[in-house]
């Protein structure tokens, strides 16, 4: 067994509790900061609730745990014109559309900066690479500024004679919540996207054309085929965090009608309905267990090829 | 496969004339492409640079420049300097993010030593856990730890002690990642080597890995102190009342109820911190690795 045989020969060099009592305190926090805490949710989501203060009582024996309220919350988001089934529906639709966006406005971007930017290819990296040390409260602020009824959104628009009065933008406009979400993790889609795209060799984009494709062939037939991985990485990066969002709705609308599920869970966890917030949790976990499981493993064949 | 007709070239009417020109002729300059890239960056960029520019502002309008003044960060009433809670929020997010650094980096490095060099039957499952909180999507990271510390670790409660735990889990993963690449590329040689010519497991580790590993380890310190500067969910989830206060949490909870040029000199604040630590990095890192290709042998 190579395994062996290579501890073995590392022996003479390091004592075998060595490396091992390196792992121990980063395995101790992540099983006391992110196990025990998901045990916790578990117990909550399948406990009690104590009968006079309608408080949550955890209960930690999987024996005893009560599925009956968590499949009734399951079948409440199947009812249409539940707050639940309304707030899954935004979300499905706010996330698609607003990932979809970042893909039309991503790509040919990092399609730019990979093969067309030349000498300023540096500069280019430096400028979209900026809004990830930006707070993402910060470049929310600044179209918060923007979107003002005073705002510069409304005095362009005005100055150009296509709107007669000032649009109230941030009053619970679904359009705005989906730009605020495209605007916020579109340059998590351009990197995948650059880094697949940067590796298509020119060369063979060059043959394909001296073999007689057009461009829009050789987009159709290479690069876009080349860069599928790039693509399906790059909508895992966006989808997973704009599933769990809250923010960006409440600061850009802030109205019932343009909640997401992460404002079900928090008002549910922070109010008396702590155990459907942790139900809530576990839903969309499940929803998002096949993307995150993707992601999972693309991450490890990352590591993987650079240990190879 | 069947011999292809070369297909006539998609001509743009003079309209498009400037598409048709690119397609034509990908190669030449793709005209289209930099009115993409240009327009996405002055997208992406310039609302923050309009919000930056807006903390200078003389009067208290987010929406009219009335001159250049730096009184709402230092001098007016509600300046950053003179505002206790703007004050506050900034030195708090600055413990924070300071102190997270402290635990994050050290346990993600050992983390990443141990799973570089052992790979004995636990070390798949730890890599597992660890990849996996890094993918989570931060609310049920947040809901878990506030359920956590409210039910179970009560002594602790939700606060100051709670987000540095959090958040310090939650960011140990970056330098895990980025050391790891850097082993994997630095080898198991130098070590033994140095074994070889006497020294023990701890010196060969101080003395010859360490100063290896030196650059990543700067590139882990800066990525987390960014990263927790700006990170919201998490803290957020675990605050309790002013005192826990951090920057992002108090943009959210103030930017829709009028807010002044303060709150922009605020953002603007962190912004400027983490844009100085990144170019600092940057260059230590540059004259790092300078310095050790000069060193070494061609």
């Amino acid at each position: 067994m190579p395994e062996k045989a290579d501890s073995g020969s590392r022996g003479a060099w390091f004592p075998p509790w060595f490396w091992p009592s390196f792992a121990a305190p980063a395995t101790l926090w992540l099983l006391l900061l992110f196990v025990v805490p998901f045990y916790v949710i578990l117990s909550i989501a399948f406990g009690d609730i104590d009968p006079i203060f309608l408080t949550p009582t955890p209960v930690y024996s999987p024996l005893r745990w009560d599925f009956g309220p968590f499949r009734d919350l399951v079948s409440a988001i199947f009812t249409s014109g539940s707050i639940y089934r309304n707030a899954f529906a935004h979300t499905l639709v706010f996330v698609s559309v607003a990932s979809v966006l970042c893909v039309v406005i991503g790509y040919p971007v990092a399609y730019f900066i990979a093969k067309h930017a030349g000498r300023f290819k540096a500069l280019f990296l430096v400028l979209f690479l900026a809004p990830f040390w930006i707070s993402y409260m910060m470049r929310m602020l600044a179209w918060i500024n923007l979107l003002q009824p005073n705002g510069y959104v409304n005095r362009i628009f005005e100055s150009l004679g296509l709107i007669d009065a000032p649009i109230y933008w941030l009053n619970g406009k679904p359009v705005t919540v989906i730009l605020g979400l495209t605007y916020g993790y579109v340059p998590f889609m351009i990197l995948p996207l650059f880094a697949t795209l940067d590796r298509i060799p020119t060369s063979m984009l060059e043959a394909s054309r001296d073999l007689g494709a057009g461009s829009v062939q050789v987009f159709r037939r290479v690069t876009l085929p080349m860069s599928r991985q790039g693509i399906l990485a790059g909508l895992v990066i966006v989808a997973l965090p704009m599933f769990g969002d809250y923010f960006t709705t409440t600061l850009l609308a802030g109205t019932r009608n343009t909640a997401m599920i992460g404002n079900l869970i928090l008002t549910a966890t922070q109010s008396s309905l702590v155990r459907t917030g942790a139900s809530l949790v576990l839903i969309l976990l499940a929803l998002l267990i096949v993307p995150m499981l993707y992601y999972l493993r693309a991450t490890q064949r990352a590591q993987e090829l650079f240990a190879a | 496969m069947s011999t292809r007709e070369k297909p006539p070239e998609p001509h743009g009417a003079a309209a498009s004339l400037r598409v048709g020109d690119w397609l034509r002729n990908p190669w030449g300059r793709p005209r289209f492409l930099w009115v993409v890239a240009i327009a996405y960056m002055a997208w992406s960029l310039l609302p923050v640079a309009i919000a930056v520019l807006f903390s200078f502002n003389a009067t208290r309008s987010l929406t009219s420049w009335q001159g250049f003044s730096t009184e709402w960060y230092v001098g007016n009433v509600s300046s950053v300097w003179d505002d206790p809670v703007l004050r506050g929020a900034l030195a708090q997010s600055l413990k924070l993010a300071t102190l997270t650094v402290a635990i994050a980096v050290p346990l993600g490095v050992t983390f990443a030593l141990a799973l570089d060099r052992w790979r004995g039957r636990g070390s798949g499952t730890a890599n597992f856990v660890m990849l996996f909180s890094f993918i989570t999507p931060e609310i049920a990271i947040g809901v878990a730890l506030f359920l956590f510390f409210v039910q179970l670790a009560e002594g602790i409660g939700p606060g100051f002690v709670a987000q540095l735990m959090g958040l310090s889990m939650f960011m140990m993963a970056y330098p895990v990642i980025v050391v790891r690449a850097r082993l994997l590329s630095i080898g198991k040689e130098y070590e033994e080597a140095a074994m070889d010519l006497g020294a023990s497991p701890l010196e060969s580790l101080r003395r010859v890995l360490l100063p290896l590993l030196a650059p990543a380890i700067l590139a882990s310190v800066v990525i987390v102190f960014a990263a927790s500067i700006d990170n919201f969910v998490i803290s957020q989830q675990l605050s309790i009342g002013a005192n826990t206060q951090t920057v992002p949490i108090l943009i959210y909870s103030s930017a829709r109820r009028g807010p002044l040029p303060s709150l922009n000199a605020l953002a603007s604040l962190t912004l400027f911190a983490s844009t100085l630590l990144i170019a600092i990095g940057a260059f230590a890192y540059r004259r790092h690795t300078r310095e050790q290709r000069a060193s070494r042998p061609a």
